[in-house]
C-alpha cells in the first residue's frame, strides 16, 4: 500500500476563482453582496425596493441566479438596472466561476454595487465564496422562527440578517424575538434588520445600512 | 444537492495527483468533512461511486473522516464540542468565541494498492 499525503480543500478551485473575482472588484471599487435566502422569503422583492432607493444615488447592477427562467431579471431590467441572468439549469447554488463568466456580459465600468442574488436554497449557497462582500440572507416571518438552527451553515456565514415580510407577523406563527435570538446562537456577531416590501417598513434602514458600509453614507 | 459537483472537485484532485497509468490502483481517497460543513457523507459517497464507474477510478471509495464542531471560548478559555452548531459556551454562557473544527471539506490522503508499482 502506498499513501499519498495531500492537504487540499475539495472547493479550492472555487476558492480560487473567488479570490481572483474578488481582486477584480477591489480594483474596480465595486462592493458586492451576495444575497441568500430559501425560495420565496422575497429576495426578489428586497432588491427591487433597495434598488428603487439605491439607483439614484449610486450605480447599481445585478446578477440574477435561478434554476430556471429569467423573470427575476425581467423585474430588475423594469427598474433600469443593467442586470444579467445565471440560468444554472438545475444546479442548486451560484459558483464562483458562474459569477466570473457572467461579469463578462455586465457593464461593470464605475458600477459602485454590486447585488447577486443567489438560487434560493438555505443550504448549498453557504458553501460557495463568489467573491462578495458579504452574505446576507433572509429569513421570512412565515418561515416561522426556527429556520437559522435548523440552517445553521447558512446563518454563521452571513454578515447580516434581514427579516422580511413584518407586515405579517400579526398573522403568521412567528415569535420575532426567538427569530433574533435563534440567529444570534450560531451567530453571534450577525447584524440582524427588519423588512417589509409591502409597506417599505425597513427598506431605507437597510440601504443606509449599505451605504454606510460602502462608506457612502 | 451539491454532493454531485463536490464527487467531481475530488476527481479532479485525485487526476492531479495520480498519473493514468496508477489509477486503477488507487483504493481510497481519504477526507475530512466537518460535520457542520454542509455535505451529506451518503450522497457524496454514492455520487463518487456514480462518476467514477466505468472509468479508471472504478472501485475506488471515500474514506472519510468525520470531524466535530469545536470552538473556544474566549471568555473562560474553555474548549467545548457541540453538535448542532451553537456558539455558546457550555461552561460560562459566554458567546464571543473561535470556530476551530467543523466545517472543513478537505482530502488529506491518496492510497493506492501494491499493484501501483507493477504498473508503474
Amino acid at each position: 500500500m502506498s499513501i499519498i499525503t495531500i492537504e487540499r480543500k475539495v472547493l479550492e478551485k472555487n476558492d480560487e476563482i473567488a479570490a481572483r473575482n474578488r481582486i477584480l472588484f477591489a480594483e474596480r471599487g465595486t462592493f458586492v453582496i451576495n444575497l441568500v435566502s430559501s425560495p420565496g422569503s422575497g429576495k426578489t422583492s428586497i432588491l427591487e425596493c433597495s434598488l428603487d432607493y439605491l439607483k439614484d444615488k449610486i450605480k447599481v447592477a445585478v446578477i440574477e441566479g435561478d434554476v430556471q427562467t429569467d423573470l427575476d431579471a425581467q423585474r430588475v431590467a423594469k427598474l433600469g438596472v443593467p442586470v444579467v441572468q445565471i440560468v444554472t439549469h438545475g444546479g442548486c447554488h451560484l459558483d464562483a466561476h458562474l459569477v466570473h463568466d457572467a461579469l463578462g456580459s455586465l457593464e461593470m465600468k464605475n458600477v459602485q454595487l454590486l447585488i447577486i442574488e443567489n438560487v434560493g436554497n438555505l443550504v448549498c449557497p453557504a458553501n460557495y465564496d463568489l467573491g462578495e462582500a458579504m452574505k446576507v440572507v433572509v429569513a421570512s416571518t412565515t418561515e416561522g422562527d426556527d429556520k437559522p438552527l435548523k440552517y445553521p451553515g447558512m446563518f454563521r456565514n452571513a454578515s447580516v440578517l434581514l427579516i422580511n415580510k413584518t407586515d405579517l407577523l400579526p398573522y403568521v406563527n412567528c415569535n420575532m424575538e426567538a427569530l433574533k435570538a435563534n440567529a444570534l446562537l450560531v451567530n453571534p456577531s450577525l447584524t440582524i434588520l427588519e423588512t417589509s416590501c409591502t409597506t417599505r417598513k425597513g427598506i431605507r434602514e437597510w440601504c443606509e445600512w449599505i451605504l454606510g458600509r460602502m462608506g457612502k453614507g | 444537492m451539491h454532493e454531485l459537483s463536490l464527487a467531481q472537485s475530488i476527481v479532479e484532485i485525485v487526476q492531479q495527483y495520480v498519473p493514468d497509468a496508477q489509477r486503477p490502483a488507487v483504493e481510497s481517497v481519504r477526507l475530512k468533512v466537518g460535520v457542520q460543513a454542509g455535505v451529506v457523507v451518503d450522497s457524496l459517497e454514492f455520487c463518487f461511486s456514480v462518476i467514477t464507474e466505468h472509468t479508471d477510478l472504478e472501485g475506488a471509495r471515500l474514506a472519510i473522516e468525520r470531524v466535530p464542531f469545536s470552538f473556544a471560548c474566549k471568555s473562560c478559555n474553555a474548549n467545548c464540542t457541540e453538535e448542532n452548531g451553537i456558539l455558546l459556551c457550555p461552561s460560562c454562557g459566554g458567546n464571543d468565541v473561535t470556530i476551530l473544527s467543523g466545517t472543513e471539506l478537505q482530502v488529506t490522503e491518496i492510497e493506492l494498492h501494491d499493484h501501483a508499482a507493477e504498473v508503474q
